[in-house]
C-alpha cells in the first residue's frame, strides 16, 4: 500500500476510536447534560477524523473532496444540534443530576417553558 | 454584493459537490446558485467592508489552528472522563459574558464552546452566554469564567467586530 493509505487507514482508526468513546460515555455519563457532552464533542472529532482519514485513502478525488466537505458542515451543526436538544430538555424541565454544583440558568428569564 | 458573494460561494461549493465540470452541470448549479442568493443575499448580514479585510482572515486562520488544538484537548478530556472507573464529574451551569458585539461573532464563540473541553452552550441571552460545565470546582469560580471564554474571545474580537 502506499504511504497515503496507511495515513488514512490511521485517521479513520483514531476516528472509530473516539466515535466508540463518544458512544460509551453516551451509557455511562449519568444526565442528559452530561451525555450530551460526550456526545458533541467525541462523535465530532471522530467524524472529522473519519473523513480525513478518507481524504488521504482516496487522494484529491471527487470523493475525497466530498469527504472534504462534510468536516465545515459537521463542525458548524454538530454544536448546534447540542445546543438545540440542550436548551429544549431543559425548557421541558428535566432536571440535572442531582451530584451537580451549582445552576445558573434558573435565574434567567428564558429558562422557563413558554 | 452580498447576492454576488454569496452565489458565488454556493456555486463553487456546488461545483466541488457535484465533481465534475461539465457545462451542464456548471449551468445549472450557476443558474440555481443566483436563484438562491436573489432570495437570501438580502437577509444574509454580511458586512463586505469587513469581509475583504485581509487581516480578518489572517486572525481566523490562527483561530483555526487554536480552535483544531483545544478540540483535540477536549476530546482526551472526554474520553479520560469516559474511562475513569469513578467517573470525576462535578457538573453544573453557570453563566460567562463575552466581549463580542457581532452576531456571527456570537455564534461562533458558542459553537467553540460547545466543542472545547467540558463545556457546552445551553442559552445566549444578549452578551450572556449559558454554559453546562461538566467539571466545576465552586471556588474557583471567576477562573474558570475567564477561561472559558477569553481563550476565543480576543481572537473573535479581531475577526468579527
Amino acid at each position: 500500500m502506499a504511504w497515503n493509505e496507511w495515513v488514512g487507514l490511521a485517521f479513520i482508526g483514531v476516528g472509530v476510536l473516539f466515535d466508540a468513546l463518544g458512544c460509551l460515555g453516551l451509557l455511562r455519563f449519568p444526565d442528559i447534560y452530561n451525555r450530551l457532552q460526550a456526545g458533541t464533542k467525541c462523535v465530532t472529532f471522530g467524524t472529522c477524523g473519519i473523513l480525513l482519514g478518507i481524504l488521504f485513502h482516496q487522494g484529491i478525488t471527487t470523493f475525497g473532496i466530498k469527504a472534504l466537505l462534510g468536516i465545515p458542515f459537521l463542525l458548524l451543526t454538530s454544536p448546534v444540534g447540542a445546543h438545540a436538544l440542550a436548551r429544549g430538555a431543559y425548557k421541558a424541565g428535566i432536571p440535572l443530576w442531582d451530584k451537580s454544583v451549582m445552576d445558573e440558568y434558573t435565574q434567567s428569564e428564558s429558562s422557563r417553558a413558554e | 454584493m452580498s447576492i454576488i458573494l454569496l452565489s458565488l460561494f454556493l456555486w463553487v461549493f456546488w461545483i466541488l459537490a457535484a465533481g465534475n465540470s461539465d457545462l451542464l452541470t456548471l449551468i445549472v448549479g450557476g443558474v440555481a446558485a443566483i436563484f438562491i442568493g436573489i432570495l437570501w443575499g438580502k437577509r444574509l448580514y454580511v458586512n463586505s467592508h469587513k469581509a475583504f479585510d485581509i487581516r480578518r482572515w489572517f486572525w481566523a486562520l490562527i483561530f483555526l489552528f487554536i480552535f483544531i488544538w483545544e478540540i483535540i484537548k477536549a476530546n482526551f478530556d472526554v474520553a479520560y472522563r469516559v474511562l475513569h472507573p469513578k467517573r470525576p464529574l462535578s457538573p453544573g451551569i453557570l453563566y460567562v459574558k463575552s466581549q463580542l458585539k457581532s452576531t456571527w461573532g456570537r455564534v461562533f464563540l458558542a459553537n467553540a464552546i460547545t466543542l472545547t473541553p467540558g463545556t457546552l452552550t445551553i442559552d445566549i441571552q444578549e452578551d450572556l452566554l449559558y454554559i453546562h460545565c461538566i467539571r466545576i470546582k465552586p471556588n474557583e469560580l471567576s477562573v474558570l469564567r475567564n477561561k472559558i471564554v477569553a481563550r476565543f474571545d480576543r481572537y473573535l474580537i479581531k475577526i468579527f467586530d
